[in-house]
Protein backbone atom coordinates (compact mmCIF):
# COMPACT_ATOMS: atom_id res chain seq x y z
CA UNK A 1 0.00 0.00 0.00
CA UNK A 2 1.39 3.33 -1.17
CA UNK A 3 0.21 6.35 0.57
CA UNK A 4 0.59 10.07 -0.24
CA UNK A 5 -1.38 11.66 1.94
CA UNK A 6 -1.19 11.65 5.84
CA UNK A 7 -1.94 12.92 9.12
CA UNK A 8 1.19 12.71 11.42
CA UNK A 9 0.97 13.21 15.04
CA UNK A 10 -2.00 15.87 14.24
CA UNK A 11 -3.79 17.91 17.22
CA UNK A 12 -6.94 19.06 16.39
CA UNK A 13 -9.36 21.38 17.72
CA UNK A 14 -11.32 24.82 17.44
CA UNK A 15 -9.52 27.41 19.62
CA UNK A 16 -9.51 25.86 23.09
CA UNK A 17 -11.42 23.10 22.47
CA UNK A 18 -9.36 20.08 21.59
CA UNK A 19 -10.93 17.33 19.26
CA UNK A 20 -8.00 14.91 18.25
CA UNK A 21 -4.88 14.21 20.40
CA UNK A 22 -1.78 13.28 18.25
CA UNK A 23 -3.60 11.38 15.42
CA UNK A 24 -1.93 9.31 12.63
CA UNK A 25 -3.56 8.34 9.38
CA UNK A 26 -2.12 7.19 5.64
CA UNK A 27 -4.26 7.80 3.00
CA UNK A 28 -4.12 4.74 1.11
CA UNK A 29 -3.79 5.85 -2.38
CA UNK A 30 -6.18 4.46 -5.41
CA UNK A 31 -8.85 3.25 -2.56
CA UNK A 32 -11.86 4.15 -1.15
CA UNK A 33 -11.16 5.48 2.26
CA UNK A 34 -14.84 5.63 4.71
CA UNK A 35 -14.34 7.47 8.05
CA UNK A 36 -16.93 6.18 10.20
CA UNK A 37 -17.63 6.96 13.80
CA UNK A 38 -20.69 8.61 16.09
CA UNK A 39 -21.41 12.09 15.62
CA UNK A 40 -19.03 14.76 17.50
CA UNK A 41 -15.59 12.23 16.96
CA UNK A 42 -13.74 14.33 15.00
CA UNK A 43 -14.69 13.09 11.92
CA UNK A 44 -15.08 16.26 9.70
CA UNK A 45 -12.64 17.81 11.51
CA UNK A 46 -9.97 15.24 10.55
CA UNK A 47 -11.53 15.91 6.87
CA UNK A 48 -11.58 19.31 7.42
CA UNK A 49 -7.55 19.37 8.45
CA UNK A 50 -6.56 16.77 5.40
CA UNK A 51 -7.97 19.74 3.07
CA UNK A 52 -6.49 22.46 5.22
CA UNK A 53 -9.84 24.49 6.25
CA UNK A 54 -7.99 23.24 9.65
CA UNK A 55 -4.44 23.82 10.60
CA UNK A 56 -3.46 21.47 12.96
CA UNK A 57 -1.98 22.92 16.44
CA UNK A 58 0.59 20.42 16.34
CA UNK A 59 1.58 17.80 13.80
CA UNK A 60 1.55 18.25 10.14
CA UNK A 61 -0.90 17.08 7.68
CA UNK A 62 1.50 16.18 4.44
CA UNK A 63 1.11 15.72 0.60
CA UNK A 64 4.09 13.85 -0.43
CA UNK A 65 6.68 14.40 2.17
CA UNK A 66 5.43 18.12 2.06
CA UNK A 67 3.51 20.01 4.73
CA UNK A 68 0.35 21.02 2.73
CA UNK A 69 0.16 24.39 4.76
CA UNK A 70 3.70 25.12 2.77
CA UNK A 71 1.80 24.49 -0.63
CA UNK A 72 0.35 26.92 -2.73
CA UNK A 73 -3.67 27.28 -2.56
CA UNK A 74 -4.54 26.69 -6.19
CA UNK A 75 -1.89 24.14 -6.02
CA UNK A 76 -2.94 22.16 -3.36
CA UNK A 77 -6.91 23.07 -4.80
CA UNK A 78 -5.24 20.72 -8.07
CA UNK A 79 -4.86 17.77 -5.83
CA UNK A 80 -7.61 17.69 -3.44
CA UNK A 81 -11.39 18.66 -3.83
CA UNK A 82 -13.19 18.65 -1.04
CA UNK A 83 -17.40 18.75 -0.92
CA UNK A 84 -18.45 20.27 2.05
CA UNK A 85 -21.25 18.17 4.28
CA UNK A 86 -24.18 21.42 3.38
CA UNK A 87 -22.85 23.79 0.53
CA UNK A 88 -25.06 26.34 -0.64
CA UNK A 89 -25.36 27.56 -4.17
CA UNK A 90 -25.69 31.20 -5.17
CA UNK A 91 -28.96 32.48 -6.36
CA UNK A 92 -29.62 32.02 -9.67
CA UNK A 93 -26.76 30.11 -10.72
CA UNK A 94 -27.25 27.17 -13.54
CA UNK A 95 -25.87 23.74 -13.21
CA UNK A 96 -23.35 24.73 -16.06
CA UNK A 97 -22.05 27.47 -14.24
CA UNK A 98 -22.10 25.89 -11.13
CA UNK A 99 -19.99 22.69 -12.42
CA UNK A 100 -17.39 25.43 -14.21
CA UNK A 101 -16.38 26.77 -11.09
CA UNK A 102 -14.77 23.94 -10.37
CA UNK A 103 -12.07 25.17 -13.01
CA UNK A 104 -11.00 27.75 -10.80
CA UNK A 105 -7.63 26.40 -9.56
CA UNK A 106 -7.00 25.69 -13.14
CA UNK A 107 -7.40 29.37 -14.39
CA UNK A 108 -5.03 32.54 -13.94
CA UNK A 109 -5.55 35.84 -14.67
CA UNK A 110 -3.94 34.84 -18.41
CA UNK A 111 -4.98 31.46 -18.88
CA UNK A 112 -8.53 32.36 -18.69
CA UNK A 113 -11.42 29.32 -20.37
CA UNK A 114 -9.59 26.86 -22.24
CA UNK A 115 -11.34 24.14 -24.42
CA UNK A 116 -9.33 22.16 -21.77
CA UNK A 117 -11.60 23.39 -18.90
CA UNK A 118 -15.05 22.96 -21.14
CA UNK A 119 -13.48 19.48 -21.78
CA UNK A 120 -13.44 18.90 -18.04
CA UNK A 121 -17.00 20.23 -16.79
CA UNK A 122 -18.35 18.34 -19.80
CA UNK A 123 -17.00 14.66 -18.96
CA UNK A 124 -17.53 15.63 -15.20
CA UNK A 125 -21.21 16.04 -15.93
CA UNK A 126 -21.66 12.88 -17.91
CA UNK A 127 -19.67 11.41 -15.24
CA UNK A 128 -22.09 12.91 -12.35
CA UNK A 129 -24.89 12.41 -14.81
CA UNK A 130 -26.07 15.33 -14.95
CA UNK A 131 -25.31 16.77 -18.82
CA UNK A 132 -29.04 16.98 -19.24
CA UNK A 133 -29.64 19.49 -16.20
CA UNK A 134 -27.16 21.71 -17.47
CA UNK A 135 -29.03 24.89 -18.37
CA UNK A 136 -31.41 24.41 -15.28
CA UNK A 137 -30.98 26.43 -12.32
CA UNK A 138 -29.45 24.74 -9.49
CA UNK A 139 -32.40 26.00 -7.23
CA UNK A 140 -34.70 23.84 -9.15
CA UNK A 141 -33.52 20.32 -8.69
CA UNK A 142 -34.17 17.89 -6.50
CA UNK A 143 -31.69 17.03 -3.67
CA UNK A 144 -30.12 13.99 -5.45
CA UNK A 145 -29.79 15.82 -8.50
CA UNK A 146 -28.42 18.57 -6.36
CA UNK A 147 -25.99 16.78 -4.86
CA UNK A 148 -24.60 14.97 -7.97
CA UNK A 149 -24.22 18.66 -9.58
CA UNK A 150 -22.01 19.39 -6.65
CA UNK A 151 -19.92 16.24 -7.62
CA UNK A 152 -19.77 17.07 -10.93
CA UNK A 153 -18.24 20.62 -9.60
CA UNK A 154 -15.15 18.99 -7.95
CA UNK A 155 -14.81 16.29 -10.23
CA UNK A 156 -14.37 18.69 -12.83
CA UNK A 157 -11.76 20.15 -10.28
CA UNK A 158 -9.83 16.97 -11.96
CA UNK A 159 -7.76 16.18 -8.81
CA UNK A 160 -5.91 13.08 -7.88
CA UNK A 161 -7.86 12.98 -4.27
CA UNK A 162 -11.73 13.23 -3.80
CA UNK A 163 -12.73 14.01 -0.42
CA UNK A 164 -16.24 13.98 0.87
CA UNK A 165 -18.02 14.97 3.58
CA UNK A 166 -21.43 12.77 4.49
CA UNK A 167 -22.49 13.05 0.95
CA UNK A 168 -25.42 10.81 1.21
CA UNK A 169 -27.20 12.40 4.11
CA UNK A 170 -30.53 13.90 3.47
CA UNK A 171 -30.30 11.40 0.31
CA UNK A 172 -33.25 9.05 -0.12
CA UNK A 173 -31.94 4.86 -0.39
CA UNK A 174 -31.93 4.99 -4.12
CA UNK A 175 -29.95 7.93 -4.11
CA UNK A 176 -27.65 7.30 -1.41
CA UNK A 177 -26.67 4.22 -3.37
CA UNK A 178 -26.22 5.66 -6.49
CA UNK A 179 -23.77 8.13 -5.22
CA UNK A 180 -21.62 5.40 -3.89
CA UNK A 181 -22.17 3.52 -7.01
CA UNK A 182 -20.54 6.73 -8.30
CA UNK A 183 -17.94 6.84 -5.86
CA UNK A 184 -16.54 3.52 -6.34
CA UNK A 185 -16.22 3.93 -10.17
CA UNK A 186 -14.36 6.95 -9.58
CA UNK A 187 -12.33 4.92 -7.61
CA UNK A 188 -11.79 2.34 -10.21
CA UNK A 189 -10.56 5.14 -12.90
CA UNK A 190 -8.21 5.85 -9.95
CA UNK A 191 -9.23 8.38 -8.12
CA UNK A 192 -8.11 8.48 -3.91
CA UNK A 193 -11.76 8.48 -2.58
CA UNK A 194 -12.30 9.61 1.10
CA UNK A 195 -15.74 10.29 2.46
CA UNK A 196 -17.09 10.62 6.14
CA UNK A 197 -20.31 8.32 6.12
CA UNK A 198 -22.90 8.07 8.44
CA UNK A 199 -24.07 4.21 7.47
CA UNK A 200 -21.83 1.45 8.77
CA UNK A 201 -23.60 -1.24 6.68
CA UNK A 202 -22.90 1.40 3.36
CA UNK A 203 -19.31 1.90 4.37
CA UNK A 204 -18.91 -1.98 4.66
CA UNK A 205 -20.25 -2.56 1.60
CA UNK A 206 -18.19 0.02 -0.62
CA UNK A 207 -15.13 0.72 1.03
CA UNK A 208 -11.70 -0.60 0.61
CA UNK A 209 -10.34 0.73 3.85
CA UNK A 210 -12.51 1.90 6.59
CA UNK A 211 -11.36 4.14 9.41
CA UNK A 212 -13.31 3.75 12.59
CA UNK A 213 -13.28 6.63 15.18
CA UNK A 214 -14.12 7.26 18.45
CA UNK A 215 -13.32 10.73 20.55
CA UNK A 216 -11.26 11.88 18.62
CA UNK A 217 -8.79 8.96 17.72
CA UNK A 218 -8.63 6.07 15.49
CA UNK A 219 -10.24 2.96 17.04
CA UNK A 220 -9.32 0.56 14.22
CA UNK A 221 -8.59 1.33 10.18
CA UNK A 222 -8.54 -1.95 7.37
CA UNK A 223 -10.67 -3.85 5.65
CA UNK A 224 -14.15 -4.01 6.66
CA UNK A 225 -13.77 -7.73 6.70
CA UNK A 226 -10.74 -7.63 9.20
CA UNK A 227 -11.90 -4.82 11.80
CA UNK A 228 -15.65 -5.04 11.81
CA UNK A 229 -16.54 -6.90 14.66
CA UNK A 230 -19.14 -6.83 17.63
CA UNK A 231 -16.85 -5.66 19.83
CA UNK A 232 -15.27 -2.57 17.91
CA UNK A 233 -19.23 -2.00 17.26
CA UNK A 234 -19.58 -1.86 20.72
CA UNK A 235 -16.83 -0.07 21.50
CA UNK A 236 -17.30 2.61 18.85
CA UNK A 237 -21.13 3.35 18.72
CA UNK A 238 -21.62 1.55 22.49
CA UNK A 239 -24.07 0.04 20.20
CA UNK A 240 -24.85 -4.19 21.04
CA UNK A 241 -24.76 -5.87 18.23
CA UNK A 242 -24.81 -9.19 15.56
CA UNK A 243 -22.56 -8.86 12.80
CA UNK A 244 -23.85 -11.11 9.58
CA UNK A 245 -22.76 -11.43 6.07
CA UNK A 246 -24.51 -9.09 3.65
CA UNK A 247 -27.00 -11.25 1.67
CA UNK A 248 -25.74 -9.37 -2.02
CA UNK A 249 -22.22 -8.27 -1.40
CA UNK A 250 -20.79 -10.66 1.85
CA UNK A 251 -19.43 -7.67 3.25
CA UNK A 252 -20.15 -7.25 7.35
CA UNK A 253 -23.30 -5.92 8.30
CA UNK A 254 -24.27 -4.71 11.34
CA UNK A 255 -27.58 -5.49 13.14
CA UNK A 256 -28.34 -3.83 16.13
CA UNK A 257 -29.87 -5.97 18.79
CA UNK B 1 -19.76 23.30 -27.04
CA UNK B 2 -19.05 26.30 -29.10
CA UNK B 3 -16.14 29.08 -27.75
CA UNK B 4 -17.77 32.24 -26.45
CA UNK B 5 -16.14 35.19 -24.62
CA UNK B 6 -13.27 34.02 -22.85
CA UNK B 7 -14.19 36.11 -19.60
CA UNK B 8 -16.13 33.15 -18.53
CA UNK B 9 -17.60 29.53 -19.94
CA UNK B 10 -19.49 29.64 -22.82
CA UNK B 11 -23.18 28.92 -22.61
CA UNK B 12 -24.17 29.70 -25.90
CA UNK B 13 -27.25 28.16 -24.53
CA UNK B 14 -28.11 31.46 -22.98
CA UNK B 15 -28.35 35.24 -24.04
CA UNK B 16 -25.97 37.33 -22.22
CA UNK B 17 -23.85 38.93 -25.35
CA UNK B 18 -27.05 39.69 -26.72
CA UNK B 19 -27.93 41.43 -23.93
CA UNK B 20 -25.16 43.23 -22.98
CA UNK B 21 -25.49 44.61 -27.02
CA UNK B 22 -29.06 45.67 -26.13
CA UNK B 23 -27.79 47.59 -23.00
CA UNK B 24 -25.07 49.36 -24.46
CA UNK B 25 -27.94 50.60 -26.75
CA UNK B 26 -30.33 51.35 -24.46
CA UNK B 27 -26.98 53.19 -22.63
CA UNK B 28 -26.06 55.43 -25.88
CA UNK B 29 -30.20 56.08 -26.19
CA UNK B 30 -29.93 57.44 -22.76
CA UNK B 31 -27.25 59.45 -22.90
CA UNK B 32 -28.47 61.35 -25.83
CA UNK B 33 -31.56 62.10 -24.55
CA UNK B 34 -29.94 63.05 -20.81
CA UNK B 35 -27.89 65.36 -23.68
CA UNK B 36 -31.19 67.01 -25.17
CA UNK B 37 -33.97 67.14 -22.64
CA UNK B 38 -34.30 69.50 -20.05
CA UNK B 39 -35.50 73.05 -19.10
CA UNK B 40 -33.76 74.02 -22.51
CA UNK B 41 -34.08 71.66 -25.07
CA UNK B 42 -31.87 70.99 -27.18
CA UNK B 43 -32.42 69.55 -31.10
CA UNK B 44 -30.44 66.59 -32.14
CA UNK B 45 -28.85 68.69 -34.89
CA UNK B 46 -27.39 71.11 -32.17
CA UNK B 47 -26.71 68.41 -29.95
CA UNK B 48 -24.00 66.95 -32.95
CA UNK B 49 -22.92 70.58 -33.67
CA UNK B 50 -22.04 71.37 -30.51
CA UNK B 51 -19.71 68.16 -30.37
CA UNK B 52 -18.07 68.19 -33.84
CA UNK B 53 -18.44 71.85 -34.50
CA UNK B 54 -18.48 73.92 -30.97
CA UNK B 55 -19.44 77.68 -31.43
CA UNK B 56 -19.13 79.54 -28.21
CA UNK B 57 -21.31 82.27 -28.87
CA UNK B 58 -24.18 79.44 -29.68
CA UNK B 59 -26.71 79.44 -26.29
CA UNK B 60 -27.20 75.52 -27.45
CA UNK B 61 -23.61 74.47 -27.35
CA UNK B 62 -22.85 75.72 -24.25
CA UNK B 63 -25.38 74.21 -22.28
CA UNK B 64 -24.52 70.78 -24.32
CA UNK B 65 -20.46 71.47 -23.54
CA UNK B 66 -20.51 73.09 -20.01
CA UNK B 67 -23.66 71.42 -18.47
CA UNK B 68 -25.56 69.00 -19.70
CA UNK B 69 -22.36 66.62 -20.99
CA UNK B 70 -20.50 66.79 -17.79
CA UNK B 71 -23.73 65.70 -16.22
CA UNK B 72 -24.42 63.02 -18.07
CA UNK B 73 -20.83 61.47 -17.56
CA UNK B 74 -21.56 61.99 -14.15
CA UNK B 75 -25.05 59.90 -14.04
CA UNK B 76 -22.91 57.53 -16.13
CA UNK B 77 -20.52 57.24 -13.60
CA UNK B 78 -22.23 57.34 -10.26
CA UNK B 79 -24.79 54.70 -11.68
CA UNK B 80 -22.12 52.44 -13.07
CA UNK B 81 -20.08 52.82 -9.15
CA UNK B 82 -23.23 52.15 -7.18
CA UNK B 83 -24.71 49.36 -9.80
CA UNK B 84 -21.26 47.54 -9.42
CA UNK B 85 -20.36 48.02 -5.83
CA UNK B 86 -24.00 46.59 -5.02
CA UNK B 87 -23.24 43.55 -7.48
CA UNK B 88 -20.03 43.04 -5.13
CA UNK B 89 -21.34 43.30 -1.84
CA UNK B 90 -24.52 41.55 -2.11
CA UNK B 91 -22.15 38.52 -4.21
CA UNK B 92 -19.42 38.78 -0.84
CA UNK B 93 -22.06 38.65 1.77
CA UNK B 94 -24.10 36.59 -0.14
CA UNK B 95 -27.66 38.89 0.61
CA UNK B 96 -29.67 40.11 -1.83
CA UNK B 97 -30.64 43.05 0.76
CA UNK B 98 -27.24 44.47 0.96
CA UNK B 99 -26.37 47.59 -0.59
CA UNK B 100 -23.15 49.44 -1.19
CA UNK B 101 -24.00 51.72 1.79
CA UNK B 102 -24.32 49.05 4.08
CA UNK B 103 -20.67 49.45 5.49
CA UNK B 104 -20.80 52.18 6.52
CA UNK B 105 -19.96 54.72 3.46
CA UNK B 106 -23.35 56.39 3.34
CA UNK B 107 -23.40 57.51 7.17
CA UNK B 108 -20.10 58.01 7.41
CA UNK B 109 -20.25 60.49 4.71
CA UNK B 110 -23.61 62.15 6.34
CA UNK B 111 -21.78 62.36 9.37
CA UNK B 112 -18.89 63.75 8.32
CA UNK B 113 -20.69 66.54 6.41
CA UNK B 114 -22.98 66.96 9.52
CA UNK B 115 -19.78 67.67 11.47
CA UNK B 116 -18.53 69.78 8.69
CA UNK B 117 -21.81 71.92 8.81
CA UNK B 118 -21.67 72.63 12.14
CA UNK B 119 -17.71 73.89 12.06
CA UNK B 120 -18.74 75.95 9.11
CA UNK B 121 -15.96 74.10 7.06
CA UNK B 122 -19.06 72.89 4.23
CA UNK B 123 -19.06 76.09 2.36
CA UNK B 124 -17.86 75.14 -1.06
CA UNK B 125 -18.65 71.71 -3.56
CA UNK B 126 -15.06 71.19 -2.87
CA UNK B 127 -15.19 70.93 0.47
CA UNK B 128 -18.20 68.77 0.36
CA UNK B 129 -16.66 66.73 -1.71
CA UNK B 130 -13.55 66.51 0.66
CA UNK B 131 -15.50 65.83 3.60
CA UNK B 132 -17.74 62.76 1.94
CA UNK B 133 -14.60 60.79 1.14
CA UNK B 134 -13.26 61.62 4.40
CA UNK B 135 -15.92 59.99 6.28
CA UNK B 136 -16.40 56.89 3.94
CA UNK B 137 -12.82 56.16 4.32
CA UNK B 138 -12.90 56.72 8.15
CA UNK B 139 -16.04 55.03 8.59
CA UNK B 140 -15.05 51.87 6.41
CA UNK B 141 -12.05 51.51 8.11
CA UNK B 142 -13.17 51.62 11.29
CA UNK B 143 -16.08 48.63 10.13
CA UNK B 144 -12.60 46.99 8.77
CA UNK B 145 -10.74 47.18 12.03
CA UNK B 146 -13.80 45.53 13.67
CA UNK B 147 -15.27 43.27 11.33
CA UNK B 148 -12.54 41.96 9.01
CA UNK B 149 -12.46 37.56 10.50
CA UNK B 150 -15.55 36.77 8.72
CA UNK B 151 -17.99 38.64 6.32
CA UNK B 152 -21.21 38.56 8.36
CA UNK B 153 -19.27 40.55 11.07
CA UNK B 154 -18.20 43.26 8.31
CA UNK B 155 -22.05 43.43 8.03
CA UNK B 156 -23.13 43.44 11.48
CA UNK B 157 -20.15 46.14 12.40
CA UNK B 158 -21.14 48.18 9.20
CA UNK B 159 -25.28 48.47 10.46
CA UNK B 160 -24.14 49.40 14.07
CA UNK B 161 -21.92 51.80 12.82
CA UNK B 162 -24.13 52.77 10.41
CA UNK B 163 -26.76 53.38 13.27
CA UNK B 164 -24.15 54.99 15.70
CA UNK B 165 -23.15 57.87 13.31
CA UNK B 166 -26.87 58.49 11.87
CA UNK B 167 -27.86 58.56 15.62
CA UNK B 168 -25.00 61.60 16.49
CA UNK B 169 -25.47 63.53 13.05
CA UNK B 170 -29.37 63.61 13.93
CA UNK B 171 -28.51 64.97 17.26
CA UNK B 172 -26.00 67.15 16.21
CA UNK B 173 -28.90 68.72 13.55
CA UNK B 174 -31.57 68.75 15.59
CA UNK B 175 -29.91 71.33 17.92
CA UNK B 176 -28.22 73.62 14.71
CA UNK B 177 -30.83 74.14 12.38
CA UNK B 178 -27.83 75.48 10.18
CA UNK B 179 -26.48 72.35 9.99
CA UNK B 180 -29.62 70.93 8.89
CA UNK B 181 -29.90 72.97 6.22
CA UNK B 182 -26.66 72.58 4.66
CA UNK B 183 -27.16 68.55 4.96
CA UNK B 184 -30.35 68.60 3.55
CA UNK B 185 -29.18 69.49 0.11
CA UNK B 186 -26.99 66.81 0.15
CA UNK B 187 -28.98 64.39 1.97
CA UNK B 188 -31.40 64.35 -0.98
CA UNK B 189 -28.94 62.83 -3.65
CA UNK B 190 -29.10 64.46 -6.81
CA UNK B 191 -26.79 65.14 -10.15
CA UNK B 192 -27.67 69.26 -10.31
CA UNK B 193 -25.36 71.30 -9.78
CA UNK B 194 -22.54 68.97 -8.44
CA UNK B 195 -21.20 69.25 -12.91
CA UNK B 196 -19.73 72.09 -11.88
CA UNK B 197 -16.96 70.76 -9.40
CA UNK B 198 -13.97 69.90 -10.62
CA UNK B 199 -15.15 66.01 -10.73
CA UNK B 200 -11.59 64.10 -12.24
CA UNK B 201 -10.63 62.63 -8.78
CA UNK B 202 -13.89 60.72 -8.08
CA UNK B 203 -14.27 59.91 -11.79
CA UNK B 204 -10.49 58.36 -11.92
CA UNK B 205 -11.53 56.99 -8.82
CA UNK B 206 -14.85 55.59 -10.13
CA UNK B 207 -12.84 54.24 -13.10
CA UNK B 208 -10.33 52.45 -12.06
CA UNK B 209 -12.34 50.69 -9.32
CA UNK B 210 -14.40 49.46 -11.70
CA UNK B 211 -11.67 47.69 -13.76
CA UNK B 212 -10.82 46.61 -9.98
CA UNK B 213 -14.26 44.79 -10.07
CA UNK B 214 -14.18 43.47 -13.11
CA UNK B 215 -10.84 41.57 -12.74
CA UNK B 216 -11.92 40.16 -9.14
CA UNK B 217 -15.28 38.92 -10.38
CA UNK B 218 -13.79 35.73 -11.41
CA UNK B 219 -12.06 35.41 -7.84
CA UNK B 220 -15.70 36.16 -6.48
CA UNK B 221 -17.26 33.37 -8.13
CA UNK B 222 -15.53 31.10 -6.04
CA UNK B 223 -16.23 32.90 -3.14
CA UNK B 224 -19.85 32.93 -4.11
CA UNK B 225 -20.19 29.11 -3.51
CA UNK B 226 -19.27 30.04 0.53
CA UNK B 227 -16.10 30.61 2.32
CA UNK B 228 -15.71 26.85 2.62
CA UNK B 229 -15.96 25.83 -1.37
CA UNK B 230 -13.79 28.95 -1.90
CA UNK B 231 -10.78 27.63 0.48
CA UNK B 232 -10.66 24.18 -0.76
CA UNK B 233 -10.84 25.55 -4.83
CA UNK B 234 -7.26 27.91 -4.13
CA UNK B 235 -9.24 31.40 -3.67
CA UNK B 236 -7.25 33.49 -1.28
CA UNK B 237 -10.50 34.49 1.17
CA UNK B 238 -9.06 36.69 3.10
CA UNK B 239 -7.26 38.87 0.49
CA UNK B 240 -10.51 38.44 -1.92
CA UNK B 241 -12.67 39.84 0.48
CA UNK B 242 -10.27 42.78 1.73
CA UNK B 243 -9.53 43.83 -2.28
CA UNK B 244 -13.84 43.80 -2.99
CA UNK B 245 -14.11 45.47 0.45
CA UNK B 246 -11.65 48.53 -0.41
CA UNK B 247 -13.32 48.58 -4.22
CA UNK B 248 -16.53 49.07 -3.13
CA UNK B 249 -15.63 51.04 -0.40
CA UNK B 250 -13.78 53.48 -3.42
CA UNK B 251 -17.37 53.35 -5.56
CA UNK B 252 -19.62 53.84 -3.16
CA UNK B 253 -17.61 56.29 -1.41
CA UNK B 254 -17.03 58.29 -4.53
CA UNK B 255 -20.56 57.84 -5.63
CA UNK B 256 -21.71 58.93 -2.45
CA UNK B 257 -19.45 61.95 -2.47
CA UNK B 258 -19.91 63.94 -5.65
CA UNK B 259 -24.07 62.84 -5.73
CA UNK B 260 -25.19 62.51 -1.57
CA UNK B 261 -26.92 59.33 -0.71
CA UNK B 262 -28.66 57.69 -4.11
CA UNK B 263 -28.05 54.01 -3.20
CA UNK B 264 -30.89 52.51 -4.27
CA UNK B 265 -29.58 52.08 -7.69
CA UNK B 266 -27.28 49.74 -5.74
CA UNK B 267 -29.64 47.55 -4.48
CA UNK B 268 -31.95 47.04 -7.36
CA UNK B 269 -29.58 46.80 -10.38
CA UNK B 270 -27.74 43.37 -9.32
CA UNK B 271 -30.87 41.79 -8.73
CA UNK B 272 -32.57 42.65 -12.14
CA UNK B 273 -29.25 41.23 -13.67
CA UNK B 274 -28.97 38.26 -11.51
CA UNK B 275 -31.10 35.42 -13.26
CA UNK B 276 -29.88 36.99 -16.95
CA UNK B 277 -26.69 36.34 -15.89
CA UNK B 278 -27.20 32.70 -14.96
CA UNK B 279 -24.99 33.35 -11.86
CA UNK B 280 -21.60 34.81 -13.21
CA UNK B 281 -20.30 37.43 -11.44
CA UNK B 282 -18.17 38.79 -14.10
CA UNK B 283 -20.90 39.27 -16.71
CA UNK B 284 -23.13 40.57 -13.17
CA UNK B 285 -20.62 43.33 -12.80
CA UNK B 286 -19.93 44.14 -16.85
CA UNK B 287 -23.74 44.35 -17.11
CA UNK B 288 -24.12 47.05 -13.99
CA UNK B 289 -21.66 48.69 -14.85
CA UNK B 290 -23.95 49.14 -18.18
CA UNK B 291 -27.62 49.07 -16.61
CA UNK B 292 -26.44 51.36 -13.41
CA UNK B 293 -25.84 54.48 -15.77
CA UNK B 294 -28.98 53.18 -17.89
CA UNK B 295 -31.29 53.67 -14.77
CA UNK B 296 -29.40 56.52 -13.32
CA UNK B 297 -30.04 58.84 -16.68
CA UNK B 298 -33.05 57.95 -17.01
CA UNK B 299 -34.16 58.93 -13.39
CA UNK B 300 -31.86 62.25 -13.69
CA UNK B 301 -33.68 62.97 -17.38
CA UNK B 302 -37.07 62.47 -15.74
CA UNK B 303 -36.07 64.26 -12.81
CA UNK B 304 -35.28 67.60 -14.87
CA UNK B 305 -38.85 67.48 -16.63
CA UNK B 306 -40.99 66.53 -13.65
CA UNK B 307 -42.61 69.26 -12.52
CA UNK B 308 -42.57 72.69 -13.85
CA UNK B 309 -41.13 74.62 -10.93
CA UNK B 310 -38.32 72.51 -10.84
CA UNK B 311 -35.70 69.94 -10.32
CA UNK B 312 -37.07 66.82 -8.43
CA UNK B 313 -33.94 65.03 -6.52
CA UNK B 314 -32.53 62.09 -8.91
CA UNK B 315 -32.49 60.00 -5.57
CA UNK B 316 -36.29 60.22 -5.27
CA UNK B 317 -37.07 59.20 -8.98
CA UNK B 318 -34.77 56.25 -8.59
CA UNK B 319 -36.37 55.30 -5.55
CA UNK B 320 -40.15 55.75 -7.30
CA UNK B 321 -39.42 54.09 -10.50
CA UNK B 322 -36.96 51.08 -8.83
CA UNK B 323 -39.25 50.36 -5.65
CA UNK B 324 -42.61 49.17 -8.34
CA UNK B 325 -39.48 47.16 -10.04
CA UNK B 326 -38.45 45.22 -7.34
CA UNK B 327 -41.95 44.32 -6.26
CA UNK B 328 -42.70 43.55 -9.82
CA UNK B 329 -39.30 41.01 -9.71
CA UNK B 330 -40.71 39.27 -6.77
CA UNK B 331 -43.73 39.12 -7.60
CA UNK B 332 -43.29 37.52 -10.57
CA UNK B 333 -40.36 35.58 -9.86
CA UNK B 334 -40.87 34.83 -6.31
CA UNK B 335 -39.26 35.91 -3.23
CA UNK B 336 -36.24 32.93 -4.30
CA UNK B 337 -35.00 35.37 -7.15
CA UNK B 338 -33.85 38.20 -4.48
Amino acid sequence: MTTRLSAQDVTLGYGDRVVSTRLSLDVPDGAFTAVVGPNGCGKSTLLRALVRLLKPAEGAITLDSRSVSDLPAKGLARELAFLPQDPLAPEGITVHQLVSRGRYPHQSLLALWTPEDERAVAEAMVTAEVEDLADRPVAELSGGQRQRVWVAMVLAQDTPYLLLDEPTSFLDITHQYRLLALLSRLRDEGRTVIAVLHDINQACRFADHLVAMKDGRVAAEGAAADVVDAALIKDVFDLPSVIVADPVSGTPMVVPE
Amino acid sequence: MTSAPPASPPTARTARPAILVVGLLALFAAGVASVAVGARAVPLGELWGALADFDPLNGDHLVVRDIRLPRTLLGIAVGAALAVGGALIQTLSRNPLAEPGILGVTHGAGFALTVGAALGLAGSAVSQLGLGVAGSVLATALVYAVGRHSTLRLLLAGVAFSAVLMGVSLGIRLTSPDTLDKYRFWAVGSLAGREQTDLTVPLVAIGAALVGALVIARSLNAIALGETVAHTLGANVARVRTATLVLITVLAGAATAVAGPILFVGLIVPHLLRRLTSGSVPWLVGLSAVVGPILMLVADTIARVLLHTGEVPVAIVTAFLGGPVLIWVVRRYGAGSL
